[in-house]
């Protein structure tokens, strides 16, 4: 009995339910059933503000929230007094210029995963990093900005941007270099774009999954700019994190076999992983080190490694 | 709050609480193709086009489609069951109940992309669940559709 309540706390009995809570079986009636099922996101008003201003001021209060997609928060249980809707500012596009791509909050993922000049100058890597997200219309909902100001340890994109050069626009913090946004507390400011800066970085996409669409179980990219090789890797399961080749492992003209095994591991090395329901930490660890190698074997022009026993 | 949008071609005005979610609103109003499968944001069912493009209409809230045009399986009878019949001939529908989300994305597709490769059709509808089928008829119904409609242009 106690662990078909652990695989299932809902399970509902004729009169009472039991319920697992640490550790222990709880037996509640209907009514309190009924209760904690009522326990889900909650919003008492919307506002479609007509500026960014505005919408700072509606934000500094703790039980009011910026709305971007939404499709992360309807899955919670906020009370929400009053949702922020940036909507009607115009935030939802993608501009270009000579020194980079300007892509506002409200984008949503499925526009920045179309996006030719995007496509053409990240070779593919931004793309691959959207088109395993649950499907078309999911991506066509939630936004670029919802995703990176929450800083969730399973974005793709937001991993992916780490490993290009990315700052963030925000509303009162002015412009940030997305790592140390990363590394910022959640405050009450607003993301107001992405910068994706045309600097001179290669960046291969790459991630794990127990089963297509789901979430990644390891998200790595792998980048080469001016100061030699990088790997971020996420889904740790937290937020993504930067491991520089500050051993000079890397640094030669022509990247051997070996040379890719040995960042592999010690990148792998440097970082903390942890487990949850999709997979462990020792796990992780070890598929990290096999993304990070096929990530670097891709940007080097070798083969990518594919195949069985070649890891 | 007061929404006001178009839905299958109809200017609609309404009431609705701030929370609602655009799947029970256009259900109120009568769509009973939209369907509510997984309610995690995962299975497809509930489908539905705003401004010409597919989203889950269960993680849309019915304010954000204040001002946008809505189109359920209700609004594209003719395309869905030209569609249908394909779907049909290959022996792709069981029970039923993923097909208005599907036929929606189907459709979707069809009008983003170029002659889709198989790889590229699948992926396109990853989004869309079914557990009845192994999605085999389905693809089979979909190359059929798209090479018939290649040939009458």
């Amino acid at each position: 009995m106690t662990e078909r309540c652990k695989m299932d706390p809902y399970l509902v009995g004729s009169k009472s339910c039991f319920f697992w809570k640490k550790g222990k079986v709880e037996i509640v009636d209907d009514a309190e059933v009924q209760n904690r099922r009522n326990m889900m996101f909650t919003i008492r008003e919307y506002v479609k503000v007509s500026s960014l201003e505005e919408a700072y001021e509606l934000n500094q209060k703790k039980t009011n929230v910026i709305f971007g997609g939404g499709v992360w928060l309807r899955l919670g249980k906020k009370h929400i007094q009053t949702a922020i809707d940036l909507s009607a500012l115009g935030l939802d596009g993608i501009t270009e210029d000579a020194d980079a791509f300007s892509i506002g909050c409200m984008t949503t993922l499925h526009t920045l995963e179309i996006h030719e000049g995007i496509h053409a100058y990240t070779k593919g890597a931004v793309r691959e990093s959207l088109r395993h997200i649950v499907g078309v219309q999911m991506r066509n909902c939630a936004t670029v900005g919802g995703s990176i100001f929450g800083r969730f340890g399973f974005s793709d994109i937001l991993c992916c941007l780490m490993g290009l050069d990315c700052d963030v626009e925000l509303y009162r913090g002015g412009r940030v270099a997305l790592t140390d946004f990363t590394r910022m507390k959640k405050d009450t400011d607003i993301l107001v774009r992405v910068i994706l800066k045309k600097s001179p970085v290669e960046t291969v996409y790459l991630s794990q999954r127990n089963t297509a669409t789901d979430f990644p179980v390891v998200s790595c990219a792998v980048s080469k700019d001016m100061q030699g090789y990088r790997a971020v890797v996420g889904a740790r399961p937290c937020m993504p994190v930067e491991v520089r080749d500050t051993e000079g492992i890397l640094c030669s003209k022509a990247i051997t076999e070996k040379q890719i095994h040995a960042f592999g591991a010690w990148a792998a090395a440097q970082l903390a992983f942890a487990d949850n329901t999709r997979a462990s930490g020792a796990y992780r660890r070890h598929i990290a080190e096999v993304l990070i190698k096929r990530g670097l074997r891709q940007l080097t022009g070798g083969n990518d490694g594919c195949g069985f026993g070649c890891i | 709050m007061r929404i006001r949008l178009h839905l299958n071609g109809k200017e609609i005005t309404a009431e609705v609480p701030a929370d609602m979610m655009l799947l029970d609103f256009v259900r109120a109003q009568g769509c009973y193709s939209v369907k509510r499968g997984c309610e995690t944001s995962n299975c497809g069912l509930c489908t539905v086009w705003m401004d010409e493009k597919p989203v889950l209409s269960c993680s849309v809230l019915a304010a954000r489609a204040d001002g946008h045009r809505v189109v359920t399986l209700e609004g594209c009878q003719k395309e869905a069951e030209a569609f249908g019949a394909y779907l049909a001939d290959q022996g792709a529908e069981q029970c039923g109940y993923c097909s208005p989300g599907f036929i929606m994305n189907v459709l979707a597709m069809e009008k983003e992309l170029e002659n889709p490769t198989d790889e590229e059709i699948r992926e396109y509808l990853a989004g869309n669940l079914c557990r009845c089928s192994g999605y085999e008829g389905q693809l089979r119904a979909i190359r059929a559709y798209l090479d018939a409609r290649k040939r009458e242009a």
